[in-house]
Parts: structure tokens; C-alpha cells; sequence
């Protein structure tokens, strides 16, 4: 099932709809990492909040991501991650290393504006 | 009343689209047993891990899904079987930090902290089989 992304001003929104394949999360990649340089994205927000299981893979490839859109000069942040499957990655022993975490997608966009040259005092 | 002990599922492995199905029937499994919030979760997790050990290093196997009874408690039985390559150093295998593929994040030892009971036995050339329980509080 490919995942639908959404342009809101400067931001690219993926939301992640349901159990996702291996595909489907390099295919996420791939279009994310042409739509920032299409839509000149400032930043990527990954919606992962409907994902049952993050194992290694889908970490690894969530880290990949990020790393890959970085590179074209956006920044990423992962929001959603449940309860359930933050305590099982703890467990396992995965982690995100430095890629921005944001509880929901209203945390993840106030993330990524200060940084997107809106006029903000202090 | 006795039971109806309930039959083995039978995931066959051997695409990566299997993985969703094995964690998923797991889960289902798993709830029906009486787990609940985050150990579903976790049986889920351990199961996408080692299904995925099978498409990753021997291509294909199965992955077998049961209850449990034991002395009162319940739980779920998982095994993953393949007829793979084998692993030549078990010991080796459960060290944290090790996998011989880049595509494997940790593989063994992470799995084993997930459930109750794992036991992994392998012959080079002929095959893995990973053996996990998980109980009911």
C-alpha cells in the first residue's frame, strides 16, 4: 500500500496508513527524497502512528531516510510512535540515533517551523 | 471442561510480504491467549524479527504459531524453521552488536530479551530452528 504524501507549506506530511512492507517503506524513501527537491521542502514529517511493529528493518530504513533527505538538505521528523512499540524497540535494543522525534503531528510541525524562517521573537 | 486445544498456524515464509502476515497471526494468536497492550507488541515485534531472519538468510521456511499450557500458566509458542545455511557459531550469533548482514539490525540477542523462553538450534547446511515462549502474567 503505498503511503500518501501531503504538502503543508514547506513541509512534506508521509502518514503511514497501516502495516507497512518493505516495499512500500523504500518507495516512501524514494519519492520523499525527489518530492523535497520538487516542492523545495524544507522539512519531511514521517507519521508512523498507525505502525503496529518497528523492527529492525523498518528502523534502519526509517534512519536511512532521514539521513537521505538530510542530505538533500530537509530535515526529518519521525512522530507517532506509540507506547507499545517504543517499549518493544527499547527492548530490542533500537534506537533512532539523532533523528528527530515529535509526539504527534501538531509537535512535529511546531519542530521543524522555528527553524523555517517565520518571523518569532525570542 | 477440557479445551479444544487449538491447531498449529502454519506461516510459510518466503517473501517479505509474509512477515506482515506471520506478526499479525501472532498478534491475533496471541490476544486470544489473554495478552494484552504491550507484550502483544512485543510477541509482534519478535516475530517480524526472526521471519524476517528467514527471507534475509535462508530465503524460505515457515513460522509456527500455537498455545501453550504448562502447570496452569498460558502462553504462545513460536517456532521458526528454515532450511537455510545454519548458522556455524550460535555463541557468536547471541553476542549482542553481531549479524553477519547489514540488513539484520541485532538480530538474536534482542529477540531473546523480547520473549520468555528462547532456544535456537542450527546445523551448517541444513537448517535453523528458533524455538520462543512467552507467558501470561
Amino acid at each position: 500500500m503505498p503511503v500518501p504524501v501531503l504538502k503543508q507549506g514547506d513541509v512534506l506530511i508521509a502518514s503511514v496508513q497501516a502495516a507497512l512492507s518493505d516495499a512500500d517503506l523504500l518507495e516512501l524513501r524514494d519519492e520523499l527524497t525527489a518530492k523535497v527537491g520538487r516542492f523545495r521542502a524544507r522539512g519531511v514529517i514521517v507519521d508512523v502512528t498507525a505502525l503496529d511493529v518497528m523492527d529492525s528493518f523498518a528502523t534502519r530504513m526509517l534512519r536511512g531516510l532521514a539521513h537521505t533527505i538530510k542530505l538533500r538538505g530537509a530535515d526529518t521528523v519521525i512522530v507517532g510512535i506509540q507506547p507499545d512499540v517504543a517499549f518493544a524497540m527499547v527492548q530490542l535494543g533500537l534506537g533512532l540515533d539523532e533523528i528527530k522525534t515529535a509526539l504527534d503531528l501538531e509537535e512535529g510541525l511546531a519542530l521543524l517551523r522555528p527553524a523555517h524562517g517565520t518571523n518569532r521573537a525570542g | 471442561m477440557e479445551r479444544i486445544v487449538p491447531a498449529e498456524t502454519h506461516v510459510a515464509i518466503g517473501h517479505e510480504a509474509d512477515i506482515v502476515t506471520a506478526r499479525q497471526k501472532g498478534r491475533e494468536l496471541a490476544a486470544e491467549v489473554g495478552f494484552t497492550g504491550s507484550e502483544l507488541t512485543l510477541i509482534a515485534t519478535a516475530i517480524s524479527e526472526m521471519a524476517r531472519n528467514i527471507v534475509v538468510y535462508a530465503q524460505r521456511g515457515e513460522v509456527v504459531l500455537s498455545s501453550v499450557h504448562d502447570q496452569g500458566r498460558r502462553g504462545v509458542l513460536i517456532v521458526a524453521r528454515d532450511d537455510g545455511p545454519g548458522i556455524p557459531n550460535i555463541d557468536l550469533a547471541m553476542q549482542d552488536g553481531y549479524s553477519t548482514t547489514r540488513s539484520l539490525g541485532l538480530g538474536l540477542p534482542g529477540v531473546r530479551r523480547l520473549m520468555d523462553d528462547f532456544e535456537i538450534s542450527s546445523q551448517v547446511g541444513r537448517g535453523t530452528i528458533v524455538t520462543m515462549r512467552k507467558w501470561v502474567r
